[in-house]
């Protein structure tokens, strides 16, 4: 489903991403672990079509998502920080934009049974002003529901949320998987990144230092390969490069 | 209804029942138009004759400014919980885009200039009732072509840090045709000349909106993506 190979990212003369190679099939879910700087949001705007690599090859789908971003867009959906909503829109609305814009059908018994899905159906005419950050994560989830999206991408997606919400966020990629599709998430959390995830890979500095089968290791064993890799790598002058380059 | 329509009528849709609830632009277009026309008249005092000379200038200088407001705004909305992304991610012809956001500019302008010339016609004692009808020809195109040439530099410096000095810079020089022609044929109409008349302005302004939403109907792409 998504086959990544040596792709490489430079801002100038700055490398953020260095030879970050995996494939993963449908049905999977990755984490991509590591401290802020380590270019897990760098690789998820890639995998994304959101930014260009400076080298290498993105298949998504069997879709060479460098020379045809666009039929790879159809595939994608992305949770991210912003969770693209508009604040003055109710969450019907927001659903029946995103959803027209993305070439669906977007009845309204169909957005009414996304918000039902994801539990905002007592709050369908509310504006998204209104909504708390779970909500607005749950309304994003709603409208990558509603489109043809194979590949879920997920930028620190437990930010903000409380236990019942992680639970929840959890559950949902656990049923994303189960129908087939393959999810992406980018997290600093063991604790909560790890429980719906199939393989996990350890980043820092913009290289992928370990990639494991989660089902092989415990969280504590996780941990500690965590801690030994970020502590060998000396990444900290990188990151801050890293992160100034971002910027 | 294709899918580009559908997708232009929607980000129109989505823009103006924005609009309406935030109420954000047009109440600040309108107040701002109001204060405009007391600047106007406390700037050339009580001669009428001055005043009616300098009138087509000042009606289009109050569009142009009011304008600038208007569009700069345009796509602030998109900056706020990265929509702007989310619109590159959507499939298919971004050019959709651009054509709802030209729309909904075109609207919002159309607005504040039917209020604007209301205004202009009692402050100034003009009776511009004789003239509506050919006048509002030279409005509509001018105001195509101001949306247009105004949708496109607000995309393109939306995501620019210093967007607030570059928009006015970037597009002030581009409107200079269009003003021309616009505050050309209003002269000759409110002096009573026929239409027939200010036919070469009309053809001017017709000519640059063609450019412009050409121009713009094919860079929206790259402008988002950049």
């Amino acid at each position: 489903m998504i086959a990544a190979s040596h792709l490489r990212k430079s801002f100038g003369s700055t490398a953020v991403l260095e030879d970050v190679s995996f494939e993963l099939a449908a049905g999977q879910c990755l984490a991509l672990l590591g401290p802020n700087g380590a270019g897990k949001t760098t690789i998820l705007r890639i995998l994304a079509t959101l930014l260009r690599p400076t080298s290498g090859s993105l298949a998504l789908a069997g879709v060479d998502a460098l020379k045809e971003p666009e039929a790879a867009r159809a595939l994608i959906g992305v949770v991210a920080h912003g969770s693209y909503i508009y604040e003055d829109l109710s969450a019907l609305e927001n659903l029946r934009f995103w959803t027209v814009m993305a070439g669906g059908d977007a009845s309204p018994e169909r957005l009414r049974a996304a918000l039902r899905q994801v539990e905002l159906d007592s709050v369908v005419h509310e504006r998204a002003r209104t909504f708390s950050a779970g909500m607005k994560r749950r309304l994003a989830l709603a409208r990558v529901l509603l489109s043809r999206a194979r590949l879920l991408f997920l930028d620190e997606p437990f930010t903000g949320l409380d236990q019942q919400g992680r639970k929840w966020l959890n559950e949902f990629v656990l049923g994303f998987k189960a129908s087939g599709g393959t999810v992406v998430i980018a997290t600093h959390s063991f604790a909560t990144g790890l429980a719906a995830a199939d393989r996990v890979a350890i980043l820092a500095g913009g290289r992928i230092l370990a990639d494991q089968p989660c089902a092989d290791l415990s969280w504590e064993a996780i941990r500690g390969l965590y801690e030994s890799l970020i502590d060998a790598d000396e990444a900290m002058p990188r990151d801050a490069m890293t992160r100034e380059a971002m910027s | 209804m294709t899918g580009y329509a559908r997708r232009a009528g929607i980000v129109l849709w989505k823009d103006l029942l924005t609009e309406r609830r935030s109420k954000e632009s047009l109440n600040a277009l309108l107040f701002f138009s109001l204060l405009l026309l007391f600047l106007f008249e406390f700037a050339l005092g009580p001669d009428r004759e001055r005043l009616r000379a300098a009138l087509p200038g000042l009606l289009w200088l109050g569009f142009v400014l009011a304008g600038l407001l208007g569009l700069g705004k345009s796509f602030m909305i998109e900056r706020d919980n990265d929509c702007w992304e989310g619109l590159r991610l959507t499939p298919g012809d971004k050019s959709a885009i651009y054509v709802g956001k030209l729309l909904g500019n075109f609207l919002t302008m159309a607005v504040v200039e039917v209020f604007v010339l209301a205004l202009f016609g009692l402050f100034y004692d003009v009776d511009l009732r004789p003239v509506l009808a050919p006048l509002s020809v030279v409005l509509l195109l001018g105001t195509v072509g101001l949306a247009a040439v105004g949708t496109l530099f607000a995309a393109m410096t939306a995501q620019v840090r210093a967007r607030e000095l570059l928009f006015p810079v970037l597009l002030l020089p581009a409107q200079v045709p269009l003003l021309l022609a616009a505050v050309s044929a209003t002269q000759s109409l409110l002096l009573g000349r026929p239409l027939a008349e200010v036919g070469h302005w009309l053809q001017l302004l017709a000519v640059a909106d063609l450019v412009y939403v050409v121009v713009g109907l094919l860079t929206f792409e790259f402008i988002l993506d950049a």
